[in-house]
């Protein structure tokens, strides 16, 4: 389904120094029974977030009132796992926009390009920098500018370029989606099987 | 120029090249189960089109299916809800739908293989990371997301960046007690579960070509957890052998045009990879996890690594420990365990059915554990009881349950507790993959029987007779 179109993204950062964050935790897996888009950002991080009395567990990012904001700061291998899209999903459900990391998994990259979240991948130093900034001030602005493919610690002005796909950049700056573009496409079906 | 095999098969299959953009690649077989494509199906009738190729397209469901009772409605309601879904879907489309009861029904990528929906130099994909399990044959097959699942249903295309090339190469033999399972372990825990992402694998080597083709599928199965886009490796009479005369391969006429075809699937020599990996087989002992990703894997006989001897961070290391209830330095062997788990797409054919009734014959399972023994279809619980093997079982204490991924996810009933210890034969350790707060051990079948006969963990070379 075609989604928003993102051009700038001006924003706190919600930051997870948590390495290798699978999508299993993302959203466990009991919660993938739905027949419908809807509802995923309840159970996101589920089992880092709540208790089994489902009372919220307070040591955990999303329960500090501190952090707030469209973006997920990830730290590397983020979403290893299972190829869930509803992993992608539930952090679009949940507010996020954008996920920062200095590493991800293939599948979940893709998943985020074809709903519309970011994925952002910055370098190990410039995440770690960018970790340190919203620690010490969870008020600390990040901008994300897809068209100049720039991400800025707005509090210091420090930037870095990162990497789209040309083709992605363009779905996602006008808010295309893939399907309208392969209907487009001429048909092929003389395989031997 | 010099290509490999998997440039053979992917560039046979791109419709047109983007300028600075993926390729769309065009797929000849999709497999669908209940949990991914539910909403792919919505997006269909959103925009009021069908099934371009339902003929390329199967459906089964596998991933939230009781192994019990299944001649019974399905208890939970928002499971039977998306079950009826995937009927309704799959009929509306005519698509083979193969759902519970079915004589064909089980884990999508055990049931492609046997009935013959697999082929060499075909691409395959699923909603379904492990779809990766399909390149055992020659084929390109991985994973997708349920866009992409939509994007295929409609157009029978994928737009994919074509990834990077990696051949893997294991030279010698395996030594006794150490199969397929500990091969793929050993090279994730060498690589890390991220040291292949953005490649395409190739298994190469005299390993692989002593391989079955189960255990091929279990090495292919696993190349996801080391990030890889897939693994694969090249056809040969093993390959044609199995495939021969099932029901969805070519025959007469289309089989030697693909046989033609066939014949060329192998990397030229010379080609160039873009990564080229080197291993000893028989370096390689019997493996099992101690941690919670499928990279955190070592040598039986050998300590849990300490925390400055590990790449990356000590403080995700430390946490993933303290979860599992271990300290760095311990041994894995004589550690306690309280579940068992036979099954999952990784390890749930009839060859390790085989490997595990080996070692339970004459045994009693230990009295601690709790043992889920799951065929991954029909067809193997078929050959399980033809085999006889049902009956060493029945006779060791251990019951067969109905097919399905079970507790390789816990979707359904089969989740092993908070805070229980499961040497379990699939593919995934993460916190809570096989029910909030379990703790799990990936090892090999024999490793399982082993543990289940022993009631903690086991070497099995000392089992096997
Ligand atoms: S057995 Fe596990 S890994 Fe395999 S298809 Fe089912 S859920 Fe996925």
């Amino acid at each position: 389904m075609a989604y928003d179109k993102f051009k700038v993204l001006t924003s706190t950062a919600v930051p997870l120094p948590i390495e290798n964050v699978d999508t299993d935790q993302i959203i466990p897996a009991r919660f993938l029974k739905a027949t419908e888009r809807i509802g995923f950002g309840d159970n996101l991080f589920r089992d880092w977030r709540y208790n089994n009395d489902d009372s919220p567990k307070e040591d955990f990012v999303l329960n500090n009132a501190k952090f707030s904001g469209q973006i997920l700061l990830g730290e590397k291998n983020f979403g290893s796992g299972s190829s869930r899209e509803h992993a992608a999903w539930a952090i679009y459900d949940y507010g996020f926009r954008c996920v920062i990391s200095s590493f991800f998994a293939d599948i979940f990259r893709n998943n985020c390009l074809n709903i519309g979240v970011l994925p952002v991948q910055v370098s190990a130093e410039f995440s770690a920098k960018m970790f340190e900034a919203v620690n010490a001030d969870p008020k600390t602005s990040i901008t994300i500018d897809l068209e100049n493919q720039k991400v800025t610690l707005d509090t210091t002005g420090e930037s870095e370029n990162f990497d789209i796909n040309p083709y992605k950049k363009e779905n996602m700056l006008n808010g295309f989606d893939d399907i309208d573009y392969l209907l487009s496409c001429k048909r092929r079906n003389q395989r031997i099987f | 120029m010099k290509k490999t095999l998997f440039d053979k098969v992917w560039d046979s299959h791109v419709v047109q090249q983007i300028k600075d953009g993926p390729d769309v690649l065009f797929i000849d077989r999709h497999m669908v189960h209940e949990v991914t494509s539910p909403v792919a199906f919505l997006g269909l009738d959103n925009r009021n089109i069908s099934v371009l190729y339902p003929e390329r397209t199967f459906a089964t469901a596998d991933h939230n299916t009781p192994t019990i009772n299944q001649h019974l409605p399905v208890a939970d309601p928002l499971s039977a809800k998306q079950l009826d879904a995937l009927e309704k879907n799959a009929t509306a489309h005519g698509i083979s739908y193969w759902g519970l009861g079915h004589e064909k029904n089980g884990i999508v990528h055990v049931v492609g293989p046997e009935y013959g929906i697999t082929l060499p130099g075909a691409t395959i994909v699923c909603g379904d990371s492990h779809t990766s399990t399909h390149g055992a044959f020659g084929a390109i097959a991985f994973g997708i997301g349920t866009s992409e699942v939509e994007m295929v249903l409609s157009t029978q295309c994928i737009l994919q960046p074509k990834p990077k090339k990696m051949r893997i190469t294991i030279k010698g033999s395996l030594e006794k007690g150490v199969g397929p399972k500990d091969v793929a372990l050993f090279i994730i825990s060498q690589l890390s579960t991220s040291g292949a992402t953005g490649y395409f694998v190739e298994y190469a080597g005299e390993v692989f070509n002593e391989m079955s083709m189960e255990g091929r599928m279990t090495v292919c199965n696993l190349s996801i957890e080391m990030g890889a886009r897939g693994g694969m490796i090249a056809p040969d009479e093993k390959t044609f052998e199995y495939i021969k005369d099932r029901e969805f391969t070519p025959k007469g006429e289309n089989w030697d045009k693909a046989m033609e075809y066939w014949s060329d699937l192998k990397t030229d020599a010379d080609a160039v990879f873009d990564q080229e990996l080197v291993f000893d087989g028989n370096s390689i002992e019997p493996m099992i996890t101690y941690g919670t990703n499928p990279g955190m894997g070592i040598g039986i006989s050998k300590g849990i690594p300490m925390a400055e001897s590990i790449d990356g961070g000590a403080a995700t290391y430390k946490k993933s420990l303290n979860y599992m209830g271990y300290e760095e330095g311990d041994t894995m062997i004589g550690k306690e365990i309280d579940f068992v788990f036979l099954g999952s797409c990784t390890n749930g054919r009839i060859e390790d059915f085989r490997a595990f009734t080996e070692i339970v014959k004459g045994r009693k399972k230990a009295s601690n554990v709790t043992a889920w023994l799951v065929p991954g279809s029909h067809k193997v619980e078929k050959a399980i009881e033809e085999e006889g093997l049902l009956d060493i079982l029945k006779e060791s204490g251990f019951e067969l349950r109905e097919p399905g991924c079970s507790a390789c996810l816990a979707m359904n009933d089969d989740k092993v507790p908070t805070g229980k210890y499961a040497v379990s034969t699939s593919n995934r350790n993460f916190e809570g993959r096989q029910g909030p707060g379990s703790r799990t051990l990936l090892a090999s079948p024999i490793m399982a029987a082993a543990a289940a006969v022993t009631g903690k963990v086991t070497d099995p070379r000392t089992l096997i007779n």
